[in-house]
């Protein structure tokens, strides 16, 4: 167990390794509580959630979410995070727990001229999410809803294991399955029925270790690795989750004018060409210089390759050129390949 | 579970004198701590050690942990096998050495564990 913004959270439970392959070949199970939620109701709902996040949440049909930036007047991020849509003027926001009392603040001082009510609803939640391509099926006996009609980043309100809650088809793994929104005081019985329910399956617990290592693989940023307050949504690589055409909101004038001029760094994946793992932080060193710092990086137990991201000059952000890395005083080199790493077969 | 005739660190390292000279490696319960190994980095032969220098890392998915010498001594050979084949670390940690050293003070092993001071400390 190590301690985790607050929460005493498992690494791993039987191995960090067996975990990652359980979840791409059979499925796993993750506790993910400590993620924060909040709540944004009121007749102005939509015009908060435009203002202070990137995506355009307009765009949200009622039961959809997508991935946004909570995002600066710099265009760089306060946090990222899931947009659900619960109503018309309902929506609720999952945040990274270690950024909770930071962005409650920040959301609460930025959305004060909207006719809106925001609230840090984390307590009133226990996140599970079950991932991997058996995911669906082992759930499905557990739960009334059909699971198969839930498209991908939609969600449904229902029972799952006589419990009631809600159950999204989204995840940070790159693989199919679904996280499910249930009161905190029934969440050991939903885990326990889960597990039980996938016992056929080798269904197993997964932790924090390979929910890192397989968000990697998928190319998904990490808060305080691959992005923060320092880095443009356009240096991430993430102008998807841009809604040039929504009108106003922060961080919108300076992503214009980076856009216009050209990024002058992009975070690029890359692969170890030598034997060495890239970590977090190394200096990436090109022509001799120091050109920019991996953001993250691992040995992926499914791929079985040394991959990481890291962010360099825009002019060498390109598949198939080179940098090295300085690896604890010594120079290793890598490779640039397009990301994701890991695209999930789709059937 | 832990082998009588090694000699054990508080840093989770094991040696294994024959005569003069003691081959190194890491114990079970470094190894279930580190979870999959992925690398070895090992000295080149002829490297001279003080008691509780690194000689190298040991890298699992996890993280890079360093390698501390048990004794001082000049590295007389380097197990470059088992830098390619790293995961028998994880399957067989006390056949895994990793480096021989010769002794330069075997005094040094005073201040080592017994099997059964090592079972203590790591139960």
């Amino acid at each position: 167990m190590v301690p985790f913004a607050g929460w005493d959270m498992p690494v791993e439970y039987s191995g960090l390794s067996q975990e990652h392959l359980a979840v791409r070949t059979r499925a796993g199970l993750f506790d993910v509580t400590h993620m924060g939620q909040v709540e944004l109701a009121g007749k102005d709902a939509v015009a908060a959630v435009q203002w202070i996040s990137s995506n355009d949440a307009a765009r949200l049909k009622i039961g959809q979410a997508h991935y946004s930036g909570l995002t600066t007047p710099a265009g760089t991020f306060v946090d990222d995070m899931l947009v659900y849509r619960f109503g018309e003027d309902h929506f609720l926001l999952v945040i990274n727990a270690s950024n909770v009392e930071k962005d409650v603040a920040w959301i609460a001082e930025q959305t004060r001229r909207f006719d809106v009510a925001a609230v840090d609803t984390s307590a009133r939640y226990a996140l599970i999410a079950l991932q991997g391509p058996l995911a669906r099926q082992v759930m499905q006996r557990l739960s009334n809803v059909d699971l198969a009609a839930i498209k991908y980043y939609w969600f449904a309100h229902g029972e799952i294991a006589g419990v009631r809650g809600t159950l999204s088809r989204t995840g940070y793994t790159g693989e199919d399955g679904y996280e499910v929104f249930v009161p905190p005081q029934q969440a050991v019985r939903v885990w326990d029925a889960i597990l039980d329910a996938g016992r056929d399956e080798d269904v197993i617990p997964a932790g924090l270790g390979a929910r890192d290592t397989l968000r990697l693989e998928a190319a998904m940023r990490l808060y305080g690795n691959d992005i923060d307050d320092t880095t443009t949504v356009l240096d991430a690589d993430l102008e998807w989750i841009i809604g040039w055409n929504k009108g106003e909101f922060l961080g919108r004038q300076a992503l214009a004018d980076q856009k216009a001029r050209g990024v002058a760094r992009r975070i690029v994946g890359f692969e170890m060409k030598d034997r060495a793992i890239a970590r977090h932080g190394y200096p990436v060193i090109i022509d001799g210089a120091e050109a920019g710092r991996v953001t993250s990086g691992t040995q992926t137990p499914f791929l079985k390759k040394a991959i990481g991201m890291a962010y360099v000059p825009a002019a060498r952000a390109v598949p198939g050129m080179e940098f090295d890395v300085e690896i604890r005083g010594r120079l290793a080199r890598a490779t640039i390949v397009p990301l994701p790493f890991y695209k999930r077969p789709r059937g | 579970m832990y082998p009588a005739d090694c000699q054990y660190t508080k840093d989770h390292e094991w040696i294994k004198v024959t005569g003069d000279a003691g081959q190194v490696g890491i114990t079970d319960y470094a190894q279930k701590q580190l979870g999959d190994v992925v690398y070895l980095d090992l000295p080149q032969v002829g490297r001279t050690l003080k008691v509780g220098e690194s000689f190298g890392t040991v890298e699992s998915v996890k993280a890079v942990s360093e390698l501390y010498s048990p004794v001082a001594g000049v590295v007389k050979a380097v197990n470059s096998a088992l830098a390619e084949k790293p995961e028998r670390v994880n399957s067989d940690p006390h056949a895994s050495w990793m480096i021989e050293v010769t002794l330069a003070s075997p005094g040094d092993l005073d201040a080592l564990m017994s099997a059964e001071q090592y079972s203590d400390l790591v139960k």
